[in-house]
């Protein structure tokens, strides 16, 4: 009972990363209708940034929530930045092209992040700099809740309360909302969709970089190819939600997040990536528009 | 006769060329030689999906490891006929290797191109992931270890005069290069290929003219991974070892390179971007040194694979064909 209890709580905890880099995937979707393969990179990224803003700081030495704090600030700030020149150099000049087009330029750049990081930053694992330290705060039916996965969970689960905020209940949401509808009627309506389209990367991004972190915390290794699965999960994630919808890529995310622990330790280890495929292939052919989302008619 | 003559006597050009080449130099270019016709058949064969059909396939690597895998395992354990009778008899196995990964192919396609754009290219991604993954676990094939030891071509003796089995290897890969080349070409000019192509330019067109889209975009598919299976078939006889570690993703970016530089739907483009793909790598095989073993090569694809979609989306030569026209009534024909 302990054990299912400690290993739901891995879930969850990896199921809401999985959840913040899909919100991600989710939003870049309902703006634009592309899947925005380097926003896994942007992830990755956001992990070294964390690194070595630690590391020039010296926030390792003092761990705690202040250097968290710092280091959740300046990594959002970098990411998204990045997630600004992606959208600006790859992605603007395509706003009109087909989608396959689209699709392999975003293939593109998220192999260039991937091989330029290596070269930059060695392809070589790195340790994650100790920003928490790790202790049982309590324990709950004998089960030990550490101070990694309740950090985890409240920093997911507030950055998404902003994001809901931000969505619904400010004006930049709305006009949000409105270009994810129909961007050229939003237009027509003086929304400047280019605006909208650039504070959806910065807030993905952020969001990627908030992931990166949290991944770091918990497992304290960050290497240049660790983008490749966690972003293809989470955009399975995404899918099993109902792409588009915020609301969906979290519980697609805690769903994936939860089965996949559930996997490694009732069936084989050796099966949990090719799990996230199999959860994608059954939910395209049985439901495509995943759990929230609405079918779409195309029109010709 | 005339409709075979064309593919013969380029088979021709192409043998003296090559053996040549293979002639004077020494082992390590001989094998750059054989990949040129393995990474052309991978190119031309997934070029019929996402150049002529216009499904984007991520998953091209997973196929041809099913073929390389059908060959390495028929050949290592089971006996081969030895001398100048083993060549038929690789002949019959490759063809096998086609014929499963084409079934894989049906399997695949059959569920999966129901679906369009961006869900299909991940959907592929994760076929080839799949059976990647598979057959790492699969302990019976060897496991993460793979296979080794995969027979060569035989070395053919005519009485004194020995063909090395580097000939016959290259009389091979152009024997599956020439058929691919002038089975997708010759499909391409009939009323199937003509579906192809009208899925590509407009599905929803293609069906109100009462074409059956998903057949067409399955025909595509069971074809090219049947091709696929075949590169994969020479990719065993020629690196002799076959593991689940040379059948990455990578492996189908590399696939997706040669369309997509080549130009979607252009055969002469996708032969051409073949041919630099092969040989860049070598060419920067000595910077490793400098990078500290980073693959240059990855970033040069990748911001390739960039510019090309931004400043040349149709590719290098869109769908444009060079035309020799060495004889006009070849020219005329297509």
């Amino acid at each position: 009972m302990e054990e299912l209890l400690q290993h739901l709580i891995n879930g969850l905890s990896l199921g809401s990363i999985y959840a913040l880099i899909a919100l991600g995937y989710t939003m870049v979707y309902g703006i634009l209708q592309m899947i925005n393969f380097a926003h896994s990179e942007v992830y990755m990224m956001g992990a070294f940034f964390a690194y070595y803003s630690a590391k020039y700081l010296n926030l390792s030495s003092s761990p705690g929530f202040t250097s968290l704090a710092i280091v959740l600030v300046t990594t959002m700030v970098l990411c998204s930045l990045l997630g600004l020149a992606i959208e600006k150099f790859a992605y603007r000049p395509l706003r009109k092209a087909p989608k396959l087009n689209v699709l392999i330029t975003a293939i593109g750049v998220s192999l260039f992040l991937q091989y330029f990081a290596q070269l930059v930053f060695g392809a070589d694992p790195k340790v994650f700099p100790t920003l928490i330290e790790d202790q049982t705060l309590f324990s709950v039916a004998g089960a030990p809740i550490k101070s990694f996965d309740v950090t985890i969970l409240i920093v997911s689960l507030l950055s998404m309360g902003i994001l809901h905020f931000l969505v619904y209940h400010t004006k930049l949401g709305k006009a949000m909302r409105a270009v994810s509808h129909n961007a050229s009627v939003a237009s027509i309506l003086g929304i400047n969709v280019s605006r909208v389209v650039a504070y959806t990367f910065i807030i993905g991004s952020s969001l990627a970089g908030i992931g990166a972190i949290l991944v770091g915390i918990k497992y304290q290794k960050i290497e240049p190819m660790m983008g490749t699965m966690i972003g293809l999960k989470a955009f399975v994630a995404a899918v099993l939600g109902g792409i588009g919808s915020i609301a969906g890529a979290v519980t697609g995310g805690l769903i994936l997040g939860v089965s996949e622990i559930l996997v490694v330790v009732y069936g084989s280890s050796q099966y949990r990536d090719a799990l996230a495929f199999l959860i994608l292939i059954f939910i395209l052919l049985v439901k495509p528009a995943g759990m929230f989302g609405k079918n779409r008619i195309e029109k010709v | 006769m005339k409709a075979i003559k064309t593919p013969l006597i380029a088979a021709l050009i192409i043998l003296i060329v090559t053996s040549a080449l293979g002639l004077v130099t020494n082992s390590y270019i001989q094998l750059i030689v054989l990949f040129l016709f393995v990474n052309s058949i991978m190119g031309m064969s997934l070029n019929l999906v996402n150049g002529y059909t216009g499904q984007f396939s991520l998953g091209h690597a997973g196929f041809v490891a099913v073929g390389a895998y059908f060959t390495a395992v028929m050949t290592t354990k089971f006996p081969v006929p030895a001398g100048v009778a083993g060549l038929p008899y690789f002949i019959l196995i490759s063809l096998g290797s086609g014929l499963l990964a084409g079934a894989f192919g049906y399997v695949v396609g059959l569920p999966s191109l129901r679906l369009k754009g961006d869900y299909l290219a991940i959907v592929t991604l994760g076929f080839g992931e799949i059976i990647r993954v598979s057959l790492n676990n699969a302990a019976s094939l060897g496991g993460a270890l793979g296979i080794s030891s995969v027979p060569s071509m035989p070395e053919v003796d005519l009485g004194g005069f020995v063909i090395s089995n580097y000939i016959t290897s290259l009389i091979f890969a152009i024997f599956w290069s020439v058929i691919c080349f002038f089975v997708i070409w010759r499909l391409l000019k009939s009323s199937h290929g003509r579906c192809f192509l009208s899925v590509r330019e407009d599905e929803i067109a293609a069906e109100a003219m009462g074409i059956n889209t998903t057949k067409a975009k399955i025909q595509a598919f069971v074809v090219s991974s049947f091709f696929a299976g075949i590169a994969g078939a020479l990719y065993a006889h020629f690196t002799n070892y076959v593991s689940p570690a040379s059948f990455t993703f990578l492996m189908s970016i590399d696939a997706v390179i040669m369309v997509v530089l080549g130009g979607m739907g252009s055969m002469s483009g996708v032969l051409t971007s073949a041919l630099i793909i092969t040989v860049l790598p070598e060419l920067l095989r000595s910077l490793k040194d400098y990078t500290g073993g980073v693959d240059l090569r990855m970033i040069i694809y990748s911001l390739a694979l960039i510019l090309i979609m931004i400043l040349r989306p149709k590719g290098l030569f869109g769908d444009k064909e060079i035309n020799l026209n060495w004889r006009k009534n070849v020219g005329s024909s297509t």
